[in-house]
């Protein structure tokens, strides 16, 4: 006896405590990995649904139209036409759910209509601007312009 | 060295225990499904998005409205999406000058003039939904990811705020979440436009700017934005696989 098997007993052990470990790890990894993980894809598939499920904040024009029809229809005469209405009207997905209990706020009329005509270089040139300074002599826009087509006295 | 007859039934019987244990477990990750979102089919979109460089006035309600819509921090340097203001000097298309005063949520104060010499235009920006996107190759954790349906979206509870995503967007689109320490970007609305709504930006955006896009859908209007206009993608030399089409996009936008 000798040689290279003389101590054979501590290679079996090592490989047994190796095979044990292996196991252990595919034993822990089938326990703690969630069961969707790897449905479509190296993530977890339950996400896709936990990130689609949050309640929306702005409601979308068609829920506004059905309650507004009147002014839907109005605005669609003119410039304005293809503005949601929450882009000026603020984040109403809350007004839509409970329409008595939670009502939009309104703006100050100039400051809402110079966020996007406040003469800027950087803005398109055929985008009407004007001067905030002399242009309707501080005079609420809405006095002038209908705001659902403003091109129209209101 | 000998074991003990009671030795060797002890091991046995925790191998048996852990046998079954493994094939129990087993079962139940091949019956896991997850629950699909009602009436939406992840396999019939593949999302994107038209920009128009040319109708943007930087108005900011798309920086607003994000920001509302998804809980985005109010502190400055937190967007997931933002407008850039660039201002390019004709002799040196290289060297535009850009700034993104608070991402454009207060919009843009004057600061060029119309006839400097130079030309000024605003370019909005958000995460590009890359078919190959590198910021989900580096991910250790499998915590960020393209979903079936052509968005890129962050798995929050995986999330180890490693930051390796960060660095790999070649668009600057991620950032650190400051109240849950796990990264944050744009998920294209994932909870409105698996509803049938269109993203907050798109909602608020009064110049059609910006058009959300299901490129599987035949009848979309982006099918002709992108027939009848000239567009680029930002960085295709990068092969990300960009579904953000700009048109009118300057090629000194970086």
């Amino acid at each position: 006896m000798g040689g290279v098997f003389e101590h054979k007993r501590h290679l079996i052990r090592m490989a047994g405590l190796f095979g044990l470990g292996g196991l252990a790890f595919v034993v822990l990894q089938l326990f703690m990995t969630p069961k969707s993980f790897g449905v479509y894809g190296h993530y977890r598939g339950d996400a896709l649904q936990e990130i689609s499920s949050r309640p929306p904040v702005f409601a979308g024009r068609a829920a506004c139209a059905e309650c507004h029809g009147d002014q839907a229809d109005k605005l669609k005469t003119g410039p304005h036409a293809r503005i949601g209405c929450e882009a000026c009207h603020g984040a109403l997905a809350r007004h839509a759910e409970k329409p008595e209990s939670v009502k939009p706020v309104k703006r100050e009329v100039r400051d809402l209509c110079l966020t996007c005509h406040l003469k800027n270089a950087a803005r398109p040139a055929k985008f009407p601007q004007v001067d905030g300074k002399e242009h309707g002599e501080g005079n609420p826009c809405n006095a002038c312009h209908a705001p659902h087509s403003p091109k129209e006295m209101p | 060295m000998s074991k003990s007859r009671r030795e060797l039934l002890l091991e046995g019987g925790k191998v048996l225990v852990m046998t079954a244990a493994a094939s129990a477990a087993f079962e139940d990750v091949m019956a896991g499904h997850p629950e699909k979102a009602h009436g939406y089919e992840m396999g019939d979109h593949w999302w994107a998005m038209a920009i128009d460089v040319e109708k943007c006035v930087g108005c900011g309600n798309c920086v607003r409205a994000c920001k509302e819509e998804n809980g985005v921090s109010r502190q400055p340097y937190y967007f997931r999406t933002w407008v850039e203001r660039y201002h390019v000097r004709g002799d040196q298309p290289e060297h535009p000058e850009v700034d993104s005063p608070n991402g454009g949520y207060d919009g843009f104060p004057e600061k060029f003039r119309v006839d400097d010499g130079g030309k000024s235009f605003f370019v909005p920006k958000l995460c590009n939904h890359c078919a190959h996107s590198p910021c989900t190759q580096v991910c250790p954790v499998g915590a960020t990811f393209e979903s079936p349906d052509g968005v890129v979206l962050v798995d929050k509870t995986y999330c180890l705020g490693c930051r390796y995503c960060v660095q790999a967007c070649p668009y600057g689109c991620r950032f650190i979440d400051p109240a849950t320490n796990t990264v944050d970007k744009c998920t294209l609305c994932y909870h409105r436009i698996t509803k049938g709504l269109t993203t907050a930006c798109v909602e608020s955006c009064p110049t059609g700017a910006r058009e959300l896009g299901d490129l599987k859908d035949p009848s979309d209007p982006i099918h002709e934005f992108l027939r009848t206009h000239k567009t680029q993608v930002l960085k295709p030399q990068m092969a990300t696989g960009s579904k953000l089409f700009y048109n009118g996009l300057d090629g000194s936008v970086r």
